[in-house]
């Protein structure tokens, strides 16, 4: 077994109307190694990957496969070259069973154009033994847990004979056992020879899976790097000298990095602190909760948010915490108890009623929820403004593009203009816009949902500091989050809750990780 | 890290790109069937050919609102007739004319809020909502008028058909003014916001503080209004107020829209490609009629024509991407 390059994508550049996703980007794969692909959105990740995949045409480049140069024209055409995709978002139809989903399109047919279910079962089993799961091919993929929707994705795509396997973001939904799980089936992949691509942002399971890394910043590569010191003492792949005859570069950097580096190596510059945590001054009660009860389970919820602060609210999946954002922002019918907003009570019964009394709610998926993807930058931005820019239902078109104007520049939104529609921009400029709209609509009191969910490292740090910008001008933040360092580097007061009710409070000095998890979990 | 510029203005072909390109589309034919007929390109048949534009592209205009907001509107057709007949019967009472306009206009708005309500209130989906009211509509003029048309107008109520306005008649007229005032609404108006913003992501709407269901049922509404008024043209126009008006007049009123590049997922759309839409149907119509085409062949090719036209607007919006 050679470790010898089973992929090349060489100098690739892919161009779309007005904008250059990748210029030069160069990418190796070898037998049997998992390669992680690292960059903040927008680096060109997922369009290099859907070039690899067959869903974009590049632009310039080459792609070299097993040797012989091929030109990749469909994702049926990538599937008979070995390359396969397991994304995100799955491909699965939750009716059909574990098996007709693993021949989805391919079914083995007996006569008269019969489906053969009993060889479906027979090869869906093996397929599935093959990664070590015992799951029944019979049952609805409607029945199983996320991960195991995943393994049937990739078991999918092993039966495909894929030997090239594209994984986007895998562990994004998926608990720490399952996580494990994931590994414990890539690892036997890799024995079996099979190559992946594996995507993520998150670091310490880069540490854990990755063989090799390559970072792209700004759709260019940046370089190969070692992360495992068994594998670089195998010595080079024979290509390497002409890796080099033609022009990149990226090849020749490759040794042992740390996070740290390759932190920096993706954004280019030094993250300080990950959690750039100012204190703002404590300023009045703006937001205070009493004894809230709600039909879908909140039970007795009592809490007070001040100008200048941020509360994080900690717990579990289904403790409770989106359904107390959406019942302050009139999504949800509140049973009993009552909302202060400034001292003066609001009656929660539409969103439109919340923005009124000054709140905003960054909802945790942005796309679905925060914004009008087919409309441009300005339209989203004042789209909860609209009352305030318009006497007798006509617009004040100038007010409109000078607020928008003015969001776009302090907050750093990167489009090339205000009416580029949002669908087109990266996942950290798109949470910008959504926070802008709040803005906009002078909103005093910020509920985030997951504000850093999907997004990358530099953007992370950067909506920190905008969270910071905010509590200074005297907005108070209540942020819901699921990452622990998140909320004890974000919060001046911590809420736990638990089965709707809240399991406890602390304040940031006497706040651990230990505690807010046996306070989640009821310990 | 990256130099800030934002562009500001607006670019003119970024916005009416997709309109220009429609607008070729229509040239290219004007300048065929002129070569083919010489008799098309005088003032006479280009305003038959406005005239008979006009009822469809108002009832169009309707229609752009309502798929807009990503919903469709099948009953337009019949509420046109409803409307009508209404109307007509009004119109013999000896009421003074005005009101009886206003009745038309008000049969058409009503239908249309109840198909509204029926969506926004009752969650029913627009195409079962209007697809039902289309049969009520329908039934609802057949028995008010027993199935008979009702006929013979005043001068004054005809004259909207044939007088003129600035030395332009009457109807197209009317239908200038309705398209300036749908594009000043969808474009610098609080309703044309909403409508977009709907039809591009509902909960998103919701979550930004429109009041839904409100503004759905106003562009319902809308439509239903609008095709109250082509009613009111075409019963002028034909002298009688036929129950059976304006059957598939949403279909040819969709197809005017799409082919203006509306999408039918909502969120994008302008009545100005709308209006070019109506006008390449009638030209089309008018044309293959001056050729001497069968009336047979004349649906294949308007039938062609409108999948071309799609073809090739998602093959450009494909590119763009």
């Amino acid at each position: 077994m050679s470790d010898g390059p089973v992929l090349q994508m060489r100098q690739i550049r892919k161009t779309f109307p007005g904008v250059v996703a990748l210029d030069k980007v160069d990418f190796e794969l070898r037998r049997g190694e998992v390669h992680i692909l690292l960059g903040e959105n927008g680096a060109g990740k997922s369009t290099l990957m859907k070039i690899l995949s067959g869903a974009y045409q590049k632009t310039e480049g080459q792609i070299v496969l097993d040797g012989a140069e091929v030109e990749i024209k469909n994702p049926k055409h990538a599937q008979t070259l070995g390359i396969s995709t397991v994304y995100q978002e799955f491909n699965l139809i939750p009716h059909l069973s574990i098996g007709e989903n693993i021949f989805l399109g391919r079914e083995p047919v007996r006569f008269a154009g019969l489906i053969d279910q009993r060889a479906i079962l027979q090869e869906a089993k093996s397929a599935l033994s093959g990664l070590g799961l015992t799951l029944n091919p019979r049952k609805s993929v409607k029945e199983l847990r996320v991960a195991e929707q995943q393994m049937v994705e990739v078991a999918k795509a092993l039966s495909l004979d894929a030997r090239i396997l594209i994984m986007d973001e895998p562990t994004a939904a998926l608990t720490e056992h399952e996580i494990t799980e994931l590994f414990a089936t890539i690892r036997r992949l890799k024995d079996k020879g099979v190559s992946i691509v594996y995507i993520s942002h998150r670091m310490e399971e880069l540490f854990e899976i990755g063989d090799r890394v390559t970072v792209l910043r700004d759709g260019r590569t940046v370089g190969t790097y070692d992360i495992n010191v068994g594998a670089s003492l195998r010595g080079r792949p024979e290509s390497r000298s002409k890796e080099g005859a033609h022009g990149g570069t990226p090849l020749q950097s490759e040794r042992q990095i740390s996070k740290t580096e390759l932190i920096r190596l993706m954004v280019n510059r030094e993250l300080t602190e990950l959690f750039p945590k100012e204190h703002a001054t404590k300023g009045a009660e703006v937001l205070r909760v009493e004894t809230l009860c709600t039909k879908n389970g909140l039970k007795d919820i009592s809490f007070s948010l001040h100008r200048g602060e941020v509360l994080g609210v900690a717990g579990l999946l289904g403790a409770g915490r989106t359904e107390l954002a959406r019942a302050i922002f009139g999504l949800d019918e509140i049973s009993s108890g009552s909302i202060y907003v400034n001292g003066v009570v609001q009656k929660m019964s539409s969103p439109r009623s919340a923005i009124k009394s000054g709140i905003g709610f960054l909802t945790e998926d942005r796309k679905s929820q925060g914004l009008v993807l087919p409309l441009s930058v300005e339209r989203n931005l004042c789209l909860s403004s609209v009352d305030k820019f318009s006497r007798w239902g006509i617009m004040h078109t100038s007010e409109e593009r000078q607020a928008a104007t003015r969001y776009v520049e302090e907050l750093r939104i990167k489009t090339p203009s205000l009416d580029q529609k949002v669908v087109f921009l990266s996942g950290g400029n798109q949470q910008k816009v959504v926070l802008s709209k709040w803005l906009c609509s002078q909103a005093e009191v910020f509920i985030f949902d997951e504000p850093t969910r999907g997004v990358d490292v530099g953007a992370k740090a950067e909506i920190y500091q905008l969270m910071n910008r905010l509590t200074a001008s005297g907005v108070a933040i209540m942020m819901i989050s699921s990452e622990l360092l998140e909320v004890l580097g974000m919060s001046d007061r911590v809420m736990v809750m638990r089965g709707g009710r809240i399991a406890g409070e602390f304040s940031a000095g006497e706040c651990t990780q230990e505690r807010i998890l046996q306070c989640a979990l009821g310990e | 890290m990256c130099p800030r510029r934002i562009a500001v203005r607006q670019h003119f072909f970024s916005h009416y790109g997709r309109q220009l390109g429609t607008l070729a589309g229509l040239m290219a034919m004007v300048i065929v069937l002129w070569a083919l007929t010489p008799h098309f390109l005088t003032i006479s048949n280009l305003l038959n050919i406005a005239e008979q534009a006009t009822i469809i592209a108002i009832v169009a205009v309707g229609m752009t609102f309502v798929i807009i907001t990503g919903g469709i509107d099948l009953s337009v057709g019949s509420v046109l007739a409803f409307s009508g007949v209404v109307m007509a019967s009004v119109l013999q009472q000896r009421i003074p004319l005005p009101v009886a306009l206003l009745v038309g206009l008000g049969v058409g708005f009503s239908c249309g809020l109840i198909n509204g309500l029926l969506i926004t209130v009752g969650r029913l989906p627009p195409f079962i909502a209007t697809l039902g009211m289309m049969s009520v509509a329908r039934g609802a003029a057949l028995m008010f008028t027993e199935g008979r048309p009702i006929s013979g107008f005043s001068e004054s109520f005809r004259s909207l058909a044939t007088g003129e306005v600035l030395g332009i008649p009457t109807p197209v007229f009317i239908m200038i003014t309705v398209y300036a005032v749908a594009h000043f609404v969808l474009r610098r108006t609080k309703l044309g916001r909403y409508t977009y913003a709907i039809g591009g992501n509902e909960e998103a709407a919701l979550l930004s503080g429109i009041n839904v269901r409100l503004y759905k049922t106003i562009v319902y509404g809308l439509a239903g209004m609008l095709a109250g008024l082509a009613a009111i043209l075409l019963t002028a126009r034909l002298n009688s107020a036929q129950p059976i008006a304006g059957m598939s007049y949403e279909l040819d009123a969709i197809a005017a829209t799409v082919i203006g590049g509306t999408s039918l997922l909502g969120g994008e759309g302008t009545v100005v490609g709308t209006l070019i839409g109506a006008l390449i149907m009638a030209v089309l119509r008018n044309g293959l009629n001056l050729l001497g085409v069968s009336s047979f062949i004349q649906q294949v090719v308007i039938g062609s024509v409108i999948i071309l036209a799609v073809l090739i607007d998602m093959a450009l919006k494909r590119r763009g991407k």
